[in-house]
């Protein structure tokens, strides 16, 4: 490989991804002094957390003082079904207030209460009003606040830019190889310490509320450089879903629709979620609906939460069931009705970016008539295994926060926790990676040349097969075989077809150039989304219980001796490799914690 | 329920580059996002287009689409009428990285040199501050902008006066005012707004309000306001001499 198709750059600290865990990474890094490099796939500010809606969890307690971090870790916990790394959960709980209000005084502009301080909205699993939220577009003023701030604090951005390989060398972590989109160019970055913040993996399915970006790169190039993954089989699918028109199916719905009050129907005209209220939650949840509308209505001290707001698993299955027992709508949803519970002036107010994204897609208005919705691929709860308090792998030197990070959100996360968890633990990666800094061990260069090798060959064969009916096809086995429900024969058959998949993305080819190659850049993605939706598979296939957003038809119960058990992968040798581990019992001061809200 | 239409779309980099017409079987409600999707996935893989969020929220799918500057995104092929062939080109205020895609880096450079956001000290008892709904509604209209860069590309001082070292454009215009009218800042950004981002090459002629998707109102709420702020301090000569005698904006 001729040496003048590679640029080199040597920095302290390598963040890849830029969204909100990326930012925050990168910002504390370079708070700590370390020179930071922050490599993005897409340009600045575009990534996911954009999409963003409902708001940030944190015990803040402006709305409700009941609320201190002990009920926010109780509820974190038992929404994700007790596998949560409870030692994240607790941390989570502890500092996501101090990250709001940080992020306050760069410059976010948080809907306020009447008295002047940051409103808080009421949000599925969470005991009190407890997420800090501009109305429905969170995630796009907390990633221009985190842009902004970037860009005054002396990081690089290497936008469009995506990695293609880690190089670990004795052991550590010795720097990454990526391509820049614009011109196919390479780029190596020398360092000792890389914080992956490159999100989920949700492209890997066909009906997903994720963009192009979403192939779980970051997944796929920790285990590629021998980190262990934990938790796949856990993937979130979000209940409310566009389904009509078929172009816009999946489009997420912000579940802050259900937190403004808006309710969930069958064709029937039914109020389904009453007749699927979990043993775990009996006693937390209206009964009727009197006392639903009267707590939407504010008045939340005698009446509890409506059932709508129960976690997003409980709420997906049983969409999923109304559907199968023949209630659904005829484009296979069911019906969010939010325009008989409240005016056409607060929907507007507290929804805009849903009022304008029904109306300009699906021509309805939901100040009228109700949403046609359904579930869609939205989270992924598993990731790189990591030590809770610096994010660390078990590759020394590399680290991963946010959606790429595993272990704090357990079997299902509530919403509103993943913008907090992005700001908590980035700034924890960020801070530790810092640390780390050093001089980095040598990369081999047959190692890189190597690497470029592999990423270029699919231009030596231009009559190979297309890469977009190659990913296609994979989604379809993934939609197929490894969705919200999932039995031994399905998963077993996704790996078969998962095996095939690998040898057609070996033949799959692109023609024309190098410069910005979309056939190019998705048969480099098709790597990664191999990688993961073997892992979810296999992991899946492991996990004979259901828990969670893992749900086995064939395992229907839970199995509490499984609660706290964790299905590892890693790569040895050429082989994906599968085993079970115990977590550490919760301490017994927080397992009163847990006991005390029941 | 399929029906064919007709695209033509700008293939080609910023040397050369032709219109090439082709075909789709476009479905119901599409956008011509998915026109160009379904082109790129079945006919021409390496044809080149941004995208991410696919609802019009990341600003990152800009084109002109007949001429039009919009959002790929968000424009239903039902807008056209079945016989009308759909054009497709790349923004003109930017230059052409490949077929759609333009290089619109210059706006991150602009965004570097607005300066920083800057607090005044927390008055709050708990260390925080007070704002109230009613003052961070104004700013909050700003913070919608997805940075689509739409207004930049209609704007004529930048379109076909291609001023970009002189004038920072009505989406940087939008930034500076976002911190400009925070409850809470304490920067002074009026002579970088009169000086190097030459507010005053803006005349008023309202194109960037009329495409943005997000219906900031641009001019009237961004513009104008600043442009009173910069006048205010150059030309008032009592707050001149305040600032002469104080070294602080009145």
């Amino acid at each position: 490989m001729a040496a003048s198709d590679l640029r080199s750059h040597s920095y302290d600290v390598v963040v890849i991804g830029a969204g909100g865990a990326g930012l925050r990474a990168a910002i504390e890094a370079s708070a700590q002094k370390a020179k930071v490099a922050l490599v993005c796939k897409s340009l600045l500010g575009k990534a996911h957390t954009v999409m963003a809606e409902g708001g940030a969890a944190a015990a803040l307690g402006n709305v409700m003082g009941e609320d201190n971090w002990r009920v926010h870790f109780r509820d974190t916990m038992r929404g994700g079904k007790m596998h949560n790394n409870w030692r994240m959960a607790q941390i989570h709980a502890q500092e996501a207030p101090a990250r709001i209000n940080e992020l306050e005084a760069w410059g976010a502009l948080f809907d306020r209460t009447p008295d002047g301080r940051i409103n808080q909205r009421p949000f599925g699993g969470h005991t009190y009003s407890r997420l800090a939220h501009v109305g429905d577009r969170t995630g796009l003023e907390m990633i221009r606040v985190l842009q902004d701030k970037s860009v005054h604090s002396g990081i690089d951005v290497h936008m469009e830019c995506t990695i293609v390989k880690l190089f670990v060398v004795g052991g550590k972590i010795a720097g990454a190889l990526g391509y820049f989109r614009e011109t196919g160019r390479f780029v190596l970055f020398k360092t000792g310490a890389i914080v992956l913040a490159t999100g989920g993996i949700g492209k890997a399915w066909q009906i997903t509320s994720n963009s192009w970006e979403y192939t779980g790169d970051g997944h796929a190039l920790a285990y590629e450089a021998g980190a262990e993954l934990i938790d796949m089989e856990f993937v979130q699918f979000h209940p409310t879903g566009m389904v009509w028109p078929p172009s816009v199916r999946g489009i997420l719905v912000t579940e802050g629709v259900r937190g403004e009050g808006g309710v969930l129907k069958n064709s029937q005209g039914e109020r389904f979620m009453f007749r699927y209220m979990p043993d775990m939650f009996k006693g937390d949840f209206a009964e009727t609906e009197a006392e639903s509308d009267a707590w939407v209505k504010g008045d939340r001290k005698k009446n509890r939460r409506p059932p709508e707001l129960l976690t997003r698993d409980v709420v997906s299955k049983a969409i999923v069931k109304e559907i199968a027992e023949g209630r659904g709508t005829e484009h296979g949803g069911v019906l969010l009705d939010i325009a008989s519970k409240q005016s056409a002036d607060l929907i507007k107010k507290k929804l805009p970016s849903m009022y304008h994204q029904f109306k300009e897609l699906a021509q309805v208005d939901i100040t009228k008539d109700p949403m046609e919705i359904g579930p869609t691929t939205h989270y992924m709860m598993g990731g790189v295994k990591v030590d809770a308090e610096t994010q660390e792998s078990t590759v020394p030197g590399l680290y991963a926060a946010g959606e790429v990070g595993g272990g704090m959100h357990g079997a299902n996360r509530l919403g509103g926790n993943s913008l907090s968890d992005l700001l908590v633990f980035g700034r924890r990666a960020g801070q530790y990676a810092a640390e780390k800094r050093g001089t980095p061990p040598r990369i081999p260069d047959a190692d890189v040349d190597i690497a470029m090798q592999e990423a270029l060959a699919p231009f030596d064969r231009a009559d190979g097969e297309n890469p977009f009916a190659a990913q296609s096809a994979l989604q379809a086995v993934m939609q197929r075989h490894a969705g919200i429900i999932r039995d031994r024969q399905g998963l077993e058959t996704a790996l078969a077809e998962l095996d095939k998949l690998k040898v057609r993305a070996l033949e799959a080819g692109v023609t024309g150039s190098r410069e910005y190659n979309p056939g190019w850049h998705t048969a480099i993605d098709l790597r990664s989304l191999l990688v993961v939706s073997e892992a979810t598979a296999r992991a899946a296939l492991e996990r004979t219980e259901s828990r969670g957003a893992h749900t086995r038809s064939d395992y229907p119960d839970s199995d509490e001796k499984q609660a706290r058990e964790q299905i590892v992968i890693k790569k040895e040798g050429a082989r994906m490799t599968v085993r079970r581990e115990t977590q550490p019992p919760l301490p017994a001061d927080l397992m009163t914690l847990i006991k005390e809200g029941k | 329920m399929t029906e064919q239409r007709r695209l033509r779309l700008f293939r080609g980099t910023r040397e050369r580059g032709e219109l090439k017409e082709y075909q789709v079987a476009a479905g119901e409600g599409m956008v011509v996002l998915d026109a160009v999707h379904m082109i790129q996935a079945e006919q021409a893989p390496d044809l080149a287009v941004r995208w991410n969020c696919k609802a019009g929220k990341c600003g990152s799918c800009s084109a002109e689409i007949n001429g039009k500057p919009k959002l790929m995104c968000m424009t239903r092929m039902s807008d056209y009428a079945p016989d009308e062939t759909i054009t497709v080109t790349p923004m003109k205020a930017f230059p052409v990285i490949k077929d759609l895609v333009t290089d619109v880096s210059w706006n991150y450079e602009v965004n570097k040199r607005i300066p920083a956001f800057q607090p005044r000290k927390p008055d709050a008892p708990d260390g925080t501050w007070r704002m109230y709904q009613f003052e961070v509604e104004r700013p909050q209209e700003f913070r919608k902008c997805i940075e689509c860069f739409l207004c930049q590309d209609v704007c004529h001082v930048l379109r076909t006066h291609e001023k970009h070292e002189q004038f920072m454009g009505p989406a940087m215009l939008v930034r500076a005012a976002v911190y400009e009218m925070h409850p809470l800042d304490a920067a002074d950004r009026r002579d970088y707004l009169r000086h190097d981002g030459g507010i005053g090459y803006c005349n008023i002629t309202k194109c960037c309000t009329e495409v943005c998707p997000e219906s900031i109102t641009i001019t009237d709420n961004a513009i104008i306001p600043l442009k009173e702020r910069v006048v205010d301090a150059n030309y008032d000569p009592l707050a001149a001499l305040w600032r002469k005698v104080t070294g602080k904006a009145p």
